[in-house]
């Protein structure tokens, strides 16, 4: 604060208010529209205020699904989502950290060949190469398969450059003492690089994990068996069913449970989920 | 690049960059050479035969009506999404910088729909603008307008756009936010002293400043225009109402997985691999140049 004007101070609140309103009111819609019953959901002009049918829905949601009968259970959803998003995440660390290690810690032949061989992952969004990318799962039997969801979105050149990055801030009196002490290259990488990289890999896990929830093109291509739909996915599905008959209250208590997960570990790690968004996009 | 200080050779490096350069190959490499190869062929109706002919996709992609109009919808589409939430958020974090109290909470309110999935946005907006139920199709109707975004391509447009905007704010606020911050403060204390207002200090000082940011968020906010709305726009309109709303990347899957015109589809990912790899030249350009600042 650089001089006092208490109308800017007004004014910049005002208008402070107004954008979380904008971006606030459609989640608010949501919980409004899962806390009442069907017939509710068919009356104009729909409620903008909560009813009392929250936990009922939520009941229905998760154990018996949206549609007719035979649907897929939301919890089932949740749980593909669950697990398509943490091997998305993990992979993809493991994977880089691995690689990272081996391009900045050792003198090999084609080193730069295969840091270029990854660069060049970061220029093939999966949505531009999808069906030949498509053809290759299904050809190696990967289709519906948690190996196929993931598998494919793992390789990852941001991450790879990040863990360089914090690689070569690492000095190198660290490696000098580790070898002095006797230690062989995995156990300075498990003992020394894992412990000194962990907030990053904090920071990087939040983004993958949203960026693995949040997929949608690739496991609606890769799944045809309910059983491994995703609650992200589901919610298409629903939507092609409201068509008909919309279950609006169930439709936006399934989206309220898919936005759950991320909206909640961007909140309790903010300050992670900044940091990671800021260095891994850098 | 390397440590001055590294282990030697052994197998051991090959060991540890084969997981990343194993699925870089199956799942990238070859499928690229794949798609620029397909791109190449035409495959008859029934999928019996294929045919060589070189360029023939893509000369026909580009005498192509609906191709081209698809590119300039993309184009529109991504200005308009890039600039809404670009200059949304720069007007929201201008005015964070100048409160002291509820910086936090504000933060906090404005970042979590970068947490919602692409699809899931569109569901809530299309919920909020059904033509039947919606809440704002209601307010619009009472009013006196008719909203249809089912049959009015305008309409249908408008709608994606919000949508796509509307998750893109909280990206752009984080990395307005984080460059306002990084302002030294006796820069802004000197204007202040010199009797430069609030919006004097802002275009003279704070904008300048912030250019190289504001570039680089122009790269991502475009590539996410072009890519990551897939979701939004197959929950909204699926392309409609008559390809109104659909984007190259929605064409690409239309017509590969709906038209099943796979060399086509295949000439279209090509492309946009181009258009990708053009844009991470940018960006790098752009970091290269932020070095010597």
């Amino acid at each position: 604060m650089i001089e006092n004007r208490p109308l800017t101070t007004i004014l910049a609140h005002l208008t402070l208010i107004l954008g979380v309103a904008i971006v606030a009111f459609p989640i608010w819609i949501t919980f409004v529209a899962s806390t009442h019953e069907a017939v509710r959901m068919t009356q104009v002009p729909l409620p903008l205020w909560p009813g009392d049918q929250f936990f009922i829905n939520l009941k229905t949601v998760l154990f018996d699904g949206v549609g007719s009968s035979g649907a897929t259970p939301v919890w089932l959803m949740l749980g593909n989502s669950l697990i398509m998003a943490m091997m998305i995440a993990v992979g993809k660390i493991v994977i880089s950290l691995l690689s990272a290690f081996a391009i900045v810690y050792f003198r090999f032949p084609f080193r730069m060949g295969f840091f270029w061989m990854i660069f060049i992952t970061l220029m093939l969004p999966v949505e531009v190469r999808i069906f030949p990318t498509f053809k290759v799962v299904a050809d190696l039997g990967m289709l519906n398969s948690y190996w196929g969801m993931t598998v494919p979105l793992i390789a990852s050149a941001t991450a790879t450059f990040m863990f360089r990055q914090v690689f070569l801030t690492i000095p190198d009196e660290m490696l000098e003492a580790a070898r002095v002490d006797g230690a062989g290259p995995m156990r300075f990488f498990w003992d020394i690089l894992i412990p000194l990289s962990r907030t990053n890999i904090a920071a990087l896990f939040v983004i993958l994990f949203i960026y693995g929830w949040n997929q949608y093109l690739w496991p609606l291509l890769i799944t045809t068996d309910t059983d491994y739909f995703t609650v992200v996915m589901g919610i298409k599905q629903m939507l092609e069913a409201a068509e008909l008959a919309p279950d609006w209250h169930l439709i936006m208590m399934t989206a309220l449970l898919a936005m759950l997960p991320p909206i909640i570990v961007v909140l309790s790690m903010q300050k992670m989920f900044v940091k990671g968004l800021t260095e891994t996009e850098k | 690049m390397l440590k001055r200080v590294h282990f030697g050779p052994s197998i051991l490096p090959f060991l540890l960059v084969a997981p990343q350069i194993a699925v870089t190959l199956v799942f990238f490499m070859w499928p690229a050479g794949q798609a620029l190869y397909q791109s190449m062929l035409v495959e008859d109706m029934f999928g019996l035969s294929t045919e060589f002919v070189w360029m023939d996709n893509f000369k026909e992609l580009f005498n192509d009506r609906y191709y081209l109009g698809a590119f300039k919808r993309t184009a529109f589409f991504s200005f308009l999404v890039a600039g809404l939430a670009m200059s949304t958020a720069l007007l929201l974090a201008a005015m964070v910088d100048r409160i002291v109290k509820g910086v936090f909470a504000y933060r906090t309110m404005l970042i979590w729909p970068y947490a919602v999935a692409p699809v899931i946005a569109g569901a809530l907006w299309v919920f909020m603008f059904d033509p039947t139920l919606g809440i704002f199709a209601y307010a619009l109707n009472t009013v006196g307008y008719d909203w249809n975004h089912k049959l009015n391509g305008g309409e249908a447009m408008f709608l994606v756009i919000a949508a796509a905007t509307w998750k893109q704010i909280a990206y752009n606020f984080l990395f307005f936010v984080a460059a306002i911050q990084s302002i030294p403060k006796p820069l802004i204390e000197a204007a202040a002293i010199d009797g430069a207002g609030p919006l004097k200090r802002f275009w003279t000082i704070i904008f300048p400043l912030i250019t190289p940011t504001m570039f680089f968020l122009l790269v991502v906010n475009i590539v996410y225009a072009f890519f990551d709305t897939f979701g939004i726009i197959h929950a909204i309109t699926q392309g409609g109402p008559a390809k109104a709303t659909e984007i190259l990347v929605y064409k690409v899957w239309y017509d590969g997985a709906v038209a099943i015109d796979l060399g086509s589809s295949a000439a279209q990912s090509v492309i946009l691999m181009a258009i990708v790899i053009v844009m991470t030249v940018v960006q790098f350009r752009y970091i290269e140049r932020k070095v010597e600042y």
